[in-house]
């Protein structure tokens, strides 16, 4: 959501004399619900700290704390986009549990068996992939028709999508589990084997960097070229620094987190080599970077492309949009088609990660991602929402779940905790939007 | 056809002429037959009292809901228009009595709506859309500064001035504007009478809908009638007062028809 300042406010050159928090974030054009997300996941990872005496922010956790959220993210980018449209997805557990039986059994049997053409052949992950996100695009481009073009509510066909995929799941391998899957194929679930390594890690931080100062002189240079009042400098520069110090720390502390002693050893012994001192660096997961790629993607597609135009002028205003002689019936679709696109690519991260497909996987997964949108500051009543704050609301939901555990929450509370949280993060962000207003 | 609009027939041929149109929704005949037609440089009023079918008859132009009947001519061809999109095609614009805005994006979002400008990849090319629409509700509304908020946040002034510059920017040819004033103050309500009486000169077609008869009769030039779902007749600003204008909205009935007595009644 952009924020709301008059024009004339931005042309300051020096540093802000009032430094009122809202001119503050006014010079730098952040949204300040992403920067109170960001604040209330550090209070929550500080308080976790303290509470499981430093374990919380320890490389290894916040580590496993990022392959964790991996799979949730990943499909909490295109909830963001189907809830901004005013609809809802509630079979993805389901499209992520056939779409990962049917990569496995690709790559277990049909390619091997099947074909007759032997296991852990090169191209078997990259034919498995692309066979499951074919079969989720399918999947969501059925729902979507039946929405868009019957006009049968979302909630209804995704609730029948829920049991249909699921039972699917069950009938298509009897309730076998799957596995053990390809042996590139698991490196998209991330481990030590599924991680960049230290020099991968830091050439994709330096990419990284150079892409967000490049968006920042870019954006300056076309309102340059348009006589816009253009943001100032200094902010630009802190936004920049600060960018490029959260990406730099983000890599270090992965590439800080060896790798476990035994696998490292068995690493060591397998390419001849010998471990450095501290250990093996594991870097950036594989997951974690898919998850990255696809929050980058998603958010083009929401802000730069004419879909995410649709999408949210869709959500603002469906009438209004119908009007404007905008297709919403096929932009709607386009929503659940992505949506199983996502649930496929989070079906191989999950079945990768476990090394093994079952008949219930993903199981409630829609609910932890529906949370993480809504947490994320996505609105129920359409038209706002951002995907960086859903990805955000996946780490977030993921901290709170995997802080209680390692401080020993039972099960039941860390339940009622996390519904809380849900609740009363969703009633204050609703109560600040009124006073706003 | 009745006498007081052959009177007004010019020799050049309508901009637009729409010919026994007819809409029902169920059973009820929400528009019957009605024949009306608009010539470049003309505003034409479209008045009568609610539910008399005004802006269904306009709906069925625009494209947002196709007429169930009768044909429509833009300068003398006979075209199909069934949704937005073909309407614009045909030079067809619409400013709609609630606006429609997209509340949540801001101007330059709102005016580019369905007809986004993008770069050479298929990208939204967000500064020129910004500065165009700069230029346009510049020129519109010299107050306005508020390009970058979502327009839920404007004023009514200014949400109907982006709406009026999506309408305009796109070099309409016929121009529909459906109670534009009904959300606004005094001033505002100037500044649109000024923009009709310009785009008039700039040779574009208007119907003007409204069921405020002063607004009508100060800047119509002819004036159709409906009620009841059903034309009562199309007559000349100039040969009719406003009283027998209300004759025909309230009553139906054509200046030559109705009585000396019906008339104090309705006036009084």
């Amino acid at each position: 959501m952009p924020e709301v300042r008059p024009v004339t406010e931005a042309t300051h050159k020096g540093a802000p004399s009032k430094r009122s928090m809202r001119s503050l974030l006014a010079s730098f054009e952040i949204d300040g619900r992403l920067l109170g997300m960001v604040l209330a996941l550090a209070v929550v990872w500080v308080v976790f700290n303290i509470v499981s005496g430093g374990l919380f922010l320890s490389p290894r956790n916040l580590w496993n704390l990022s392959v964790q959220s991996a799979a949730v993210a990943i499909m909490a980018t295109g909830m963001v986009l189907v809830i901004v449209s005013r609809n809802i997805d509630l079979s993805i557990g389901s499209i992520l549990a056939v779409t990962a039986l049917v990569m496995g059994l690709v790559q277990t049997e049909w390619i091997p068996i099947d074909l007759g053409l032997g296991l852990n052949q090169p191209y078997i992950w990259i034919v498995a992939l692309a066979v499951g996100i074919a079969l989720g695009a399918l999947i969501g481009a059925f729902h979507g028709f039946l929405i868009a073009y019957f006009g049968i509510p979302s909630f209804i066909v995704t609730l029948g999508g829920l049991l249909v995929w699921r039972g699917a799941s069950f009938a298509l391998v009897s309730g076998r589990t799957i596995g053990p899957l390809d042996s590139t194929f698991q490196l998209l679930g991330g481990g030590p084997r599924g991680s960049l390594g230290e020099t991968l890690s830091w050439l994709v931080a330096a990419l990284a960097i150079t892409g967000l100062v490049y968006g920042i002189v870019a954006s300056r240079r076309r309102r340059r070229r348009y006589g816009f009042p253009l943001r100032a400098v200094w902010a630009d520069v802190t936004l920049g620094v600060i960018g490029s110090l959260v990406v730099a720390g983000a890599v270090g502390i992965t590439n800080s987190y060896p790798w476990p002693p035994v696998l490292a050893a068995e690493y060591a012994k397998e390419h001849g080599i010998t471990i450095p001192p501290g250990g093996i660096p594991t870097g950036v997961a594989i997951p974690v970077l898919i998850a990255i790629a696809i929050a980058v993607v998603v958010t083009g597609l929401a802000t730069r492309r004419r879909f995410g135009r649709y999408v949210y002028s869709i959500g603002g205003n469906p009438e209004a949009a119908e009007l404007a002689g905008i297709n919403t019936r096929l932009t709607i679709m386009k929503t659940f088609i992505l949506m199983g696109v996502l649930a496929a690519i989070a079906a191989a991260v999950t079945s990768a990660r476990l090394n093994a497909a079952t008949n219930g996987l993903g199981t409630g997964v829609e609910l932890q991602v529906i949370a993480a949108a809504v947490i994320g500051g996505t609105s129920f009543s359409g038209g706002v929402g951002t995907i960086a704050g859903g990805v955000l609301g996946a780490v977030v939901m993921q901290s709170l779940s995997s802080g209680m555990v390692l401080i020993g929450v039972p099960t039941a509370l860390q339940d009622i905790v996390v519904g809380a949280v849900l609740v009363t993060a969703v009633g204050f962000d609703s109560y600040l939007r009124r006073r706003r207003a | 056809m009745t006498a007081a609009e052959s009177a007004t027939a010019t020799p050049t041929a309508p901009i637009v002429e729409m010919r026994n149109i007819r809409v029902s929704f169920g059973g009820v005949h929400a528009v019957d037959n009605v024949s009306v037609d608009l010539h470049a440089g003309e505003v034409v009023g479209l008045v009568g009292g609610n539910g008399a079918g005004k802006s269904t008859l306009i709906r069925a132009l625009s494209g947002a809901h196709p007429a169930d009947g009768g044909e429509i001519y833009v300068k003398g061809e006979k075209v199909s228009i069934s949704n937005p999109r073909d309407a614009r095609t045909y030079g067809i614009e619409t400013i709609y009595q609630t606006l429609a805005l997209a509340d949540n994006v801001d101007a330059a979002a709102n005016m580019f709506l369905g007809r986004e400008i993008t770069t050479p990849l298929g990208s939204l090319d967000d500064a020129a859309m910004e500065s165009a629409t700069r230029e346009v509700i510049g020129r519109l509304n010299p107050n306005f500064q508020r390009f970058k908020v979502p327009v839920k946040s404007l004023s009514g002034g200014q949400r109907q001035s982006v709406a009026i510059a999506r309408a305009v920017h796109f070099n309409a040819r016929i121009l529909i504007m459906d109670e534009p004033t009904a959300a606004l103050g005094p001033a505002e309500t100037a500044q649109v009478r000024d923009l009709v009486t310009e785009l008039k000169s700039q040779g574009i077609g208007i119907f003007l809908i409204s069921h405020d008869i002063h607004d009508v009769f100060d800047l119509a030039d002819r004036i159709s009638v409906m009620l009841h779902g059903k034309l009562v007749g199309t007559v000349d600003k100039d040969k009719v007062t406003k009283d027998e204008v209300l004759a025909m909205i309230i009553i139906g009935k054509l200046p030559e028809q109705v009585s000396k007595a019906e008339l104090e009644t309705l006036t009084t």
